[in-house]
């Protein structure tokens, strides 16, 4: 269904809240943890010391001796690798041979309490041979460097050299070529919930439960058979509630796998609960990242070219390692209209933890160096923020030069609301000394269109099963992780079908009950799940529409539905209420299930080059935000007063939802801008704790005001698009331009930290003086 | 379940726990916040970090905001320990749980009992705080999912209706 584009697109509707928030408000929501553990073993896991090293002898025999431990694995209990990716699994979820960085899994034991699995761990006896190991892009790529991965030369993971339209002649006809380089520290997706698995291995049926905090139950259930050597179906992977993701466990992560093989080995219920420095060390997030931008410009803002290498420090294995550089170039485009682009990617292999999939994967970095160039080039040329942005708008629909489609686009609508709140036209400019507005534009994928395991089903499955007591359930293998996933499934259905919400209930992510999911990633699951959720809800009304029909012996087009009753005549013959359709939709068939589906078509999965399916999708999400910013210059301390987001989202089916994804990303982005950084200090973590790995509090946390956008996407459920990764990318250089506008300093860095401030500002002033010692000494 | 000889020194201690008495073995080191999830069976009680950094874990002891995880359990003998799931009561969640829900003030919930029993703690003190004191008050519970926005306009949606419990 096409939306009718002439709605108004102010958000009147409040949304809802979550279907399982009382749970959550109560404390009834059980997490891994909470699940009950009364009788299982207590899992432990030895980590290696050193960031690079060969093992020379791993003895565990006095480990396994000691009273209370009931078993302990090795590298040795499983040959087999892991990974996302089918084409890069590299890893082990225990060394086996080399250790490849600081805190990899080594052994692990289980034991029938804490004390005990500490010290059996304690009993192992582990010898190393060290070998050359390197904590940064640069060290890993020089030349002679040990391969980390003998397959691997250069430590190189994978470059990609892409090449869109004339970039040469694009730089030679524009007005203005600037070029910069700007460095973004790693971060970590820092969830609440610490890493947690509660396996339970059935011996005597040879059956495997594995409950743990995934967004992707599917995958974990793949490598679970694979790396056990289970047949499938006797394996069930059931998803507790899960304290936060943001792409922390989008990939099967070591300490699954080494749960379920220590279940298997204690013929038992093992519980792993990881540390939070253990949970810092499995890591998987965004990767420090170096870019080389070079931007081409007409005099009036139109970009003629782009160039941009960008330098990934990956750490230690695969992972989504190949997606990330590649998302990092081909979402260059998509954003605005850019007639030719050079794209050089390296993804290096380094002795850290491996990097992964982190909310916005692989845009951000990019993102936030080419925003802030943007800015410094509309500067150059005497031009309005707004207005270079303006230049450069897309019209929908259309196809990028790396053929992604970008079928709705509400960018320009976007930088009209955020203008127009935050008074920019009135304020910019004319702010008091040491504060400044700043703004940038950001978007991203409803979904990756082309799925990392090609199996050539649907997208997304959702059965919708109606029985005697006339409850609706929703059965989705979708991962709701604090999204508000399951909650956008009800609405779907509730709304397609014209009944109550609370008619609804929906059960997901356990493979025993509901359909497989691909997972909660590449916010894929409202443009997916949703319109199969919507497809099911039709299929489901009409089995009611023709049961009503024979019962009021009308044909089924006559048949009016509103709200749960089935009518004819507007009610003025004869009219059903729900109960009444349910039991003669019973009558034929018993209880009913139905089921929907969703598939993004070929011409929507990217070009066909090399890489071409990443940054495919079927509804890019825009968004525009400004950040108005207090400058301290006596300590360098940087103070957000206030944000400003715009986010189309094509339609919000729960705006109350939405807004709070908008608020959490532009967050999460002022985090990644102005504190948040893991640091290595010869390959050991030294950011592992929350005290250590700063982000903000409530106290130094802004308010942001959430303006959506609804630009109806002729794809999207009910129009509908992302609403939670889009706007993250947007903040950190918003930011850095504010930081420009405040105190006319450009920073290449982020973190954004009052030391760099400080730097800067101390350096011009030294330059002040001497130019001022110069010129009186002329 | 311990393994013989590892048997740690325990101590029978005596506390109201969401206002009831209960009497417990406890070992001298037990945690308050392991004593609550293990022994009580409060799981509604977080464990978020290593110690002190988080505020998942934040209860009430005789009406403060405490985190549990760095309270050792011996020293609540006497005292009054309040935790989430003793707000909703007679089956009408609290004024701060229904503000919470309804406002979107929980996204993942990890943090949510913790941030709501600090809110608690605050509104018992200060029956009209400002924005800027909920943002104090609050600014030892992490929350990764809201950005604060939705919480602190929870926290003033509770403020606005103090008639109800």
């Amino acid at each position: 269904m096409i939306a009718d584009p002439m709605i108004d697109s102010r958000i009147s509707r409040p949304g809802v809240p979550l279907i399982d928030g009382v749970e959550k408000v109560t404390g009834r929501a059980r997490y891994t943890v909470d699940l009950d553990h009364a009788d299982a073993l207590v899992g432990r896991i030895l980590r290696s010391p050193v960031g690079h090293g060969e093992i020379i002898r791993l003895d565990v025999s006095k480990a396994r001796a000691l009273d209370g431990v009931v078993a302990v694995a090795t590298g040795d209990d499983c040959p087999f690798t892991y990974g996302v990716l089918p084409v890069a699994m590299n890893e082990y979820p225990m060394a086996r041979e080399r250790v490849r960085y600081c805190g990899e899994p080594i052994a692990a034991v289980a034991a029938i309490d804490a004390e005990t699995a500490d010290r059996a761990i304690s009993l192992i006896e582990l010898e190393l041979r060290r070998l050359p190991a390197y904590y940064t892009s640069q060290e890993a790529r020089a030349p002679g460097a040990t391969l980390l991965h003998d397959n691997k030369l250069g430590n190189l993971e994978r470059e990609v050299h892409h090449e869109f339209g004339n970039w040469q002649d694009g730089f030679a006809t524009a007005d203005l070529v600037r070029e910069e380089k700007f460095s973004c520290a790693e971060v970590n997706h820092a969830q609440i919930e610490p890493h947690a698995c509660l396996a339970d291995y059935d011996p005597i049926t040879a059956r495997l439960t594995v409950q743990s905090v995934s967004q992707v139950g599917y995958y974990l259930h793949l490598m679970l058979a694979r790396c056990l050597e289970m047949d499938s179906s006797r394996i069930r992977v059931v998803k507790p509630f899960v304290g936060g993701g943001f792409g922390a466990r989008v990939e099967v992560l070591n300490f699954e796998i080494i749960t379920a093989l220590l279940a298997r080995a204690a013929a038992g219920k093992v519980l792993m609960q990881l540390s939070r420095e253990e949970t810092f060390l499995t890591h998987r997030a965004r990767p420090q990242s170096d870019m080389t931008l070079r931007i081409g410009m007409r005099r009036d803002g139109k970009i003629t070219a782009c160039s941009c290498e960008v330098v990934q420090r990956g750490g230690a294995y695969a992972g989504y390692g190949i997606v990330t550089i590649l998302y990092a170039g081909a979402l260059l485009q998509g954003l605005y209209d850019i007639p030719a682009i050079k794209y050089d990617g390296y993804r290096v292999y380094t002795n850290l933890p491996p990097c992964g999939a982190m909310r916005g994967h692989g845009s951000v970095d990019t993102r936030h160096a080419f925003e802030c160039l943007l800015d410094r080039m509309a500067r150059d040329l005497g031009l309005d923020p707004f207005a270079v942005r303006r230049a450069n708008l897309l019209h929908a629909p259309t196809r990028t030069l790396n053929d992604l489609m970008v079928n709705s686009y509400g960018l320009a609508e976007c930088l009209d609301r955020v203008e127009r709140a935050s008074g920019w036209r009135d304020r910019i400019g004319k702010l008091p000394a040491g504060k400044g507005l700043g703004m940038a534009c950001s978007h991203y994928v409803s979904g990756a269109a082309k799925p990392i395991h090609w199996t050539g089903e649907p997208h997304a499955i959702v059965n919708v099963r109606l029985d005697f007591d006339g409850g609706i359930t929703a059965l989705t293998g979708a991962a709701d992780i604090g999204q508000g996933s399951s909650t956008m499934v009800a609405i779907s259905v509730a709304e397609t079908l014209g009944v109550a919400l609370d008619r609804i209930r929906v059960i997901a992510a356990d493979s025993a009950v509901t359909p497989k999911d691909n997972g909660a990633y590449s916010s894929r699951i409202t443009f997916m799940v949703g319109n199969a959720a919507i497809d099911a809800a039709r299929k489901l009304k009409a089995i009611l529409v023709d049961a009503a029909a024979r019962k009021l012996e009308a044909r089924p087009d006559d048949i009016e539905v509103v709200g749960e009753v089935f009518r004819i005549d507007s009610g003025q013959q004869a009219s059903l209420p729900f109960a009444e359709v349910v039991k003669a939709a019973l009558v034929d068939r018993g209880a009913i299930t139905v089921s929907g589906t969703f598939t993004c078509p070929p011409e929507s999965q990217g070009g066909r080059h090399k890489g071409g399916a990443v940054g495919s999708t079927m509804g890019f999400s825009y968004a525009a935000q400004v950040v108005e910013v207090s400058i301290d210059d006596a300590t360098g301390v940087v103070s957000v007063d206030k944000v400003w987001a715009a986010l189309d989202c094509g339609h919000a089916i729960n705006p109350l939802a939405v807004e709070g994804q908008i608020q959490g990303s532009v967050w999460m982005g002022m985090g990644q801008a102005m504190c948040e950084e893991t640091r290595y200090l010869d390959g050991l973590p030294g950011h592992a704790s929350f005290l250590e790995y700063r982000m903000p509090t409530a106290a130094e946390s802004p308010p942001i005001e959430v303006q959506i956008v609804e630009s109806h996407d002729p794809f999207g459920p009910f129009g509908a698009k992302e609403a939670s990764e889009g706007a993250l990318a947007g903040f950190p250089p918003a930011l850095v331009n504010a930081i420009a506008n405040a105190i006319d300093i450009d920073i290449d860095e982020l973190p954004v930290t009052p030391d760099r401030i400080m730097d800067a500002l101390i350096q011009r002033r030294r330059q002040a003086r001497l130019t001022s010692t110069l010129k009186v000494a002329s | 379940m311990h393994a013989p000889g590892s048997q740690p020194k325990k101590r029978l201690l005596r506390l109201r726990l969401n206002g009831r008495w209960r009497e417990d073995a406890v070992a001298e080191r037990e945690l308050l916040v392991d004593y609550l999830r293990e022994v009580a069976h409060l799981t509604g009680v977080k464990s978020g970090c290593d110690g002190g950094e988080c505020g998942a874990c934040t209860v009430l002891i005789d009406g403060e905001a405490v985190p549990s995880c760095i309270t050792l359990a011996v020293r609540c003998e006497g005292r009054h320990i309040e935790t989430i799931e003793s707000l909703a009561t007679q089956g009408r969640l609290s004024r701060l749980q229904r503000a919470f829900h309804e406002k979107l003030g929980t996204q993942c919930g990890f943090c949510t009992p913790g941030m709501i029993m600090a809110a608690a703690a605050l509104l018992r003190h200060n029956a009209t705080p400002t924005e800027s004191e909920i943002r104090v008050a609050l600014s030892g519970n992490l929350c990764r999912c809201t950005g604060y926005v939705k919480i602190i306009e929870s926290v003033q949606a509770a403020v606005e209706k103090p008639h109800d419990c």
